[in-house]
C-alpha cells in the first residue's frame, strides 16, 4: 500500500496528554470504522519512524481523517505528534488498514466495547458511524482509564447518550473514581464485565481495544460469561508498536 | 492502536496481527487480517488479527495465539524483503474485499 500526504487541517487537545489531528488526505480512499494508518515521520538525515494510529473519525465523504494520539513520556514519534505539529503541516500517512477490527453499518446485532485507555479511539469512529448511520444495533461502552481526566471525548459520549440513547456508557476507574460511578477504583475483573456487559444469550459483538494485558483480562472474562471466541474482536497496542 | 500512558503494564512483549498488516500490504494486495490462517504446529486456524506480533527486533514475528509457534517471519533490508511462512500450513483471504475497495 502506498504512503499518501495529509495536510494538517485542525489541533485540538483531548485531555493534558491526548491531541487529536484532523488531515485532509486528498487521493484518501475512505475508510471503516475500526481501521488504522501507519504514520511516517523521516528526519533530514532519512531517518524515519513509523507508528500505528487508529482512525478516530467516521467515514465521511471529505477525505477527512481524524488521529488521537496520546503522548508517551519518552516516546520518539507522539511528543512530535502532539507538541510540535502544526496546521497546515503535511503527514505521511499509509492506510485505511485493516479489515477485522470493524464495524460495517450492515450489523444490527448488540454491540458491546470494551476500551482501555486509549483504546477508546477505533471504538469511538465504531459510535460515530453508528450515530451518523442510525440504524437497529445497540451499542453498549465499557471504558476504563487511569482517573476522570483521562477521558477522551466525554462531552461528545455524553451527548449521543443523552439524545438518541444509541450508545449506553459505562465507566471504570483503576485509580480514582468519582461517586456516580457504578464502582471503586481497580481494574476491570470478571463481575464488572459480567454486570454491565450484554448478556451473552444476545450474541453481541464484543470489540475490545487496549494495551495487551488489559486486552487479554478483559477478553478472558468476556469468555468466561459465555462469549464465543469467534464474537470477540481484539486490538492490542504496546511500546512494541515503536518500531524503526 | 495508539502508544499510550495507562495503568496496565506492558508487562506483554507483544501485540497483534493488526499491527503487522501495514507492513505486510507491502506485499500483499488483500488485507491479512481478516485471512484465516492454519498453524502448521498445532493446526488451529485463527485470524490473521489475533496471532501475536513481536516487533522488537530486526523484523516482525508473527505467532500462534495457542501454541507460540512462528507462523510467519517477515524482514527488511536493503532493497529486500524476506518473507518465511513455513509455519502456516494455508492462508485463505477473502476476496470480498477486493469488490469493496475497487482494488
Amino acid at each position: 500500500m502506498m504512503w499518501r500526504v495529509g495536510t494538517v487541517v485542525a489541533l485540538q487537545d483531548e485531555t493534558a496528554t491526548a491531541r487529536t489531528i484532523t488531515l485532509k488526505v486528498p487521493d484518501w480512499p475512505g475508510h471503516i470504522a475500526g481501521q488504522h494508518v501507519d504514520v511516517r515521520l523521516t528526519a533530514p538525515d532519512r531517518y524515519s519512524a513509523v507508528r500505528s494510529y487508529s482512525i478516530a473519525s467516521a467515514p465521511n465523504s471529505e477525505r477527512r481523517v481524524e488521529l488521537t494520539v496520546d503522548r508517551l513520556p519518552n516516546g520518539e514519534v507522539s511528543p512530535y505528534l502532539t507538541q510540535e505539529l502544526a496546521i497546515g503541516d503535511p503527514l505521511e500517512v499509509r492506510g485505511p488498514i485493516g479489515g477485522w477490527f470493524v464495524w460495517r453499518s450492515e450489523q444490527t446485532e448488540p454491540i458491546q466495547l470494551v476500551a482501555g485507555g486509549s483504546g477508546i479511539v477505533p471504538l469511538m469512529a465504531m459510535i460515530r458511524s453508528r450515530a451518523a448511520v442510525g440504524g437497529a444495533a445497540t451499542f453498549r461502552l465499557l471504558y476504563s482509564v487511569r482517573e476522570p481526566g483521562a477521558v477522551l471525548y466525554r462531552d461528545e459520549l455524553q451527548a449521543l447518550s443523552d439524545q438518541n440513547r444509541s450508545v449506553t456508557l459505562i465507566y471504570a476507574s483503576t485509580r480514582v473514581a468519582p461517586k456516580d460511578w457504578p464502582r471503586p477504583p481497580g481494574r476491570i475483573d470478571a463481575a464488572l464485565i459480567a454486570q454491565t456487559t450484554w448478556p451473552s444469550n444476545l450474541s453481541p459483538t464484543c470489540y475490545v481495544c487496549g494495551p495487551t494485558s488489559f486486552v487479554e483480562s478483559a477478553a478472558g472474562f468476556l469468555t468466561a460469561i459465555g462469549n464465543s471466541p469467534d464474537k470477540i474482536r481484539t486490538e492490542r497496542f504496546g511500546p512494541t508498536g515503536d518500531r524503526k | 492502536m495508539n502508544s499510550h500512558t495507562y495503568d496496565y503494564d506492558y508487562d506483554y512483549d507483544y501485540i497483534d496481527g493488526n499491527a503487522a498488516a501495514g507492513e505486510l500490504s507491502n506485499i500483499f494486495a488483500m488485507d491479512v487480517t481478516a485471512a484465516k490462517g492454519q498453524c502448521a504446529h498445532c493446526g488451529a486456524i485463527k485470524r490473521f488479527a489475533e496471532a501475536h506480533v513481536y516487533m522488537q527486533g530486526p523484523g516482525l514475528v508473527a505467532r500462534c495465539s495457542v501454541c507460540q509457534h512462528a507462523l510467519l517471519r517477515f524482514v527488511t533490508a536493503r532493497q529486500r524483503v524476506f518473507l518465511d511462512l513455513r509455519g502456516l500450513i494455508c492462508l485463505i483471504l477473502d476476496t470480498s474485499q477486493l469488490v469493496e475497495s475497487g482494488r
